[in-house]
């Protein structure tokens, strides 16, 4: 607000435009920036406080420890990692290897079988672009779900446009998938079924054991996006017969930029590699490993592993905690997703009769988020809200809690106070709810008709 | 042994919590504080010398990781000022934001 009159009176200044001529152009700009956004971004002012992170499953502050262990790759032990003549290039590779085999533990692999990538982002490009176009001659099928990543949808959009043949496998009202309709839908010339472990947006936990078998007995690929599991549920790849899983670095307390892929070698999973060059991380994804990045991966796998239980209790208490609360002081919330098959730090509540903007308006003094982050840009109700069967006005009022490792009683407790205040407050205001108040069922209304 | 004695452990103990108290960011502050007294409270009964000997150089390391730590933690910027909570009494310098915080040693808490 500051900014724009100032630079107003600068340019008015300066180029001596008429300032009804500008006010006009301003307007014009003001009404489209409407259009296209209500909660506008705007930088903190000099003395305003920060607001409380609760959206940890946006991206998750890095822990300290991580950071300590990415310093000195920064700071001193520069090398490339590819270099094979001197010192720095040795202690680098090593202080990769020693990542690599870090993250391989977390999630019960060999440390061959994992790829360093950009993130989860490119981790899934990879492996279904790549595991679709080598295995094309003779299989051109791919399954994947309505709720996955857009990541994943967007590359099966283009592999569509390539001639491939897409399922996208709808879910129950949980959440989950229907494994019987999966077993139906394989057909032998299926050549991967992509399923996400972990919802980002509504948390639900895939049966991915039985997935992995069922794909395993009918010699199909399995791949899985673990960004949002990893670190926070075990994992063993062996077990779950998994043999493509993508993790993100900055979901797990991590650096942002850094991810890395799973890619099974017995029986062995060829990808066609998306990035071409020097041959680097066997070939799969040529380029440069960003040696601190890999080593703050790893350092916060290795934390994530040693802190998983500690970390699982505390989040299921936090979590219980905020949602008993919520739900026992206003009627009408609903949690989206199977209350069982989940990852409690993941909460996302409707709040019937309250709009979903203006309850994140509120509450400005706390970061939440309605609907991911990839999607909370446009003004359209998640579309995984819409493939769980949510109403479209329970699909407009969703909110995400994400409680993670930093997050404190006094946080949740503040969080739960001001929401419970900010919802009560709305719904005085709210037409519907007075009506709802008097007995009128909603669905019963005819809205005029033009 | 002198080196796990009882009074060594309780000294790093206290030290721990004492820089724990320094972080400028609320919840890097709150999770270690919180960390080191679980952990050690945790690890309270553990009479093998050999696991005590383990965690109390696991103590010495974080300690040590800590005030490495603490001058990259002494650039000035911006004010990192965040939303006081009722029950908080502990409230930010207002004077560094601090993205290089001291570690945490993950078994014993680790000095903040």
């Amino acid at each position: 607000m500051m900014n724009r009159t100032l630079s107003r009176k600068l340019l008015v200044s300066m180029c001596g435009i008429c300032s009804r001529r500008l006010s006009f152009a301003q307007s014009a700009v003001n009404t489209v920036q409407k259009q296209k956004e209500l909660i506008k971004s705007r930088e903190l002012e000099k003395d305003e406080l920060r607001p409380l992170y609760m959206d940890f499953q946006a991206t998750t502050p890095m822990d300290p420890r991580v950071l300590d262990a990415m310093l000195p790759f920064q700071v001193n032990y520069y090398g490339n990692p590819h270099s094979r003549t001197h010192a720095y290039g040795w202690e680098s590779e090593t202080a990769m290897e020693k990542a690599r085999k870090q993250v391989a533990d977390l999630i019960g692999a060999d440390p061959r079988e994992i790829v360093f990538t950009s993130g989860a982002t490119e981790s899934n490009n990879m492996s279904i672009k790549g595991v679709a176009r080598f295995y094309k001659a003779k299989k051109n099928h791919i399954i994947t779900t309505q709720t996955e990543h857009k990541c994943v949808l967007d590359s099966c959009r283009i592999l569509e446009a390539e001639g491939f043949e897409v399922t996208y496998l709808p879910v129950k009202n949980n959440g989950l998938i229907d494994l019987k309709q999966l077993q139906e839908t394989i057909r032998p010339y299926t050549s991967l079924v992509s399923i996400m472990t972990v919802n980002n947006e509504i948390g639900v936990k895939q049966p991915i054991k039985e997935i992995g078998h069922l794909c395993r007995s009918r010699n199909v690929f399995f791949h899985t996006d673990a960004a949002q599991a990893v670190g926070k549920i075990p994992i063993n790849v062996n077990d779950w017969k998994v043999d493509l899983m993508s993790i993100s670095g900055h979901k797990i307390y991590g650096p942002k930029g850094v991810g890395a892929l799973y890619v099974r070698r017995r029986p062995r999973v060829r990808i066609e590699p998306l990035q071409n060059g020097g041959g680097q991380e066997r070939g799969l994804r040529s380029g440069t490993v960003p040696t601190p990045l890999a080593v703050g991966l790893g350092a916060a796998c290795d934390i994530a592993q040693q802190e998983l239980e500690y970390d699982h209790k505390r989040v299921t208490s936090l979590a219980n905690r905020l949602v008993q609360k919520i739900m026992s002081e206003i009627p009408d919330v609903v949690m989206n997703g199977d209350p069982d098959q989940r990852y409690p730090g993941c909460v996302n509540l409707s709040f019937a009769y309250v709009e979903g903007e203006s309850l994140l308006m509120a509450l400005k003094d706390v970061a939440l988020s309605s609907g991911s982050a990839c999607t909370s840009a446009s003004l359209e109700p998640s579309y995984v809200l819409r493939a769980i069967g949510a109403d479209e006005d329970l699909a407009h009022s969703s909110i995400r809690f994400g409680i993670g490792r930093f997050t404190t009683e006094e946080e949740v407790d503040y969080t739960v106070e001001k929401c419970i205040q900010q919802v009560k407050r709305l719904r005085e205001m709210s037409p519907l709810w007075e009506m709802v108040q008097e007995g009128i069922d909603l669905k019963s209304i005819k809205w005029t008709q033009h | 042994m002198a080196a796990s004695s009882r009074e060594h452990v309780l000294s790093l103990y206290r030290l721990l919590l004492k820089e724990s108290k320094k972080f400028p960011s609320y919840n890097y502050r709150t999770y270690a504080l919180r960390r080191v007294r679980d952990a050690f409270r945790e690890n309270r009964t553990v009479e093998d010398p050999k696991v005590v000997e383990e965690l109390v150089k696991r103590a010495r390391d974080g300690l040590a990781l800590i005030q490495r730590q603490k001058w990259s933690s002494i650039i000035p910027t911006i004010g990192l000022r965040q939303v006081k909570l009722p029950a908080c009494t502990a409230s930010v310098s207002g004077v560094h934001r601090c993205v290089c915080v001291r570690v945490c040693c993950s078994v014993c808490g680790g000095v903040c």
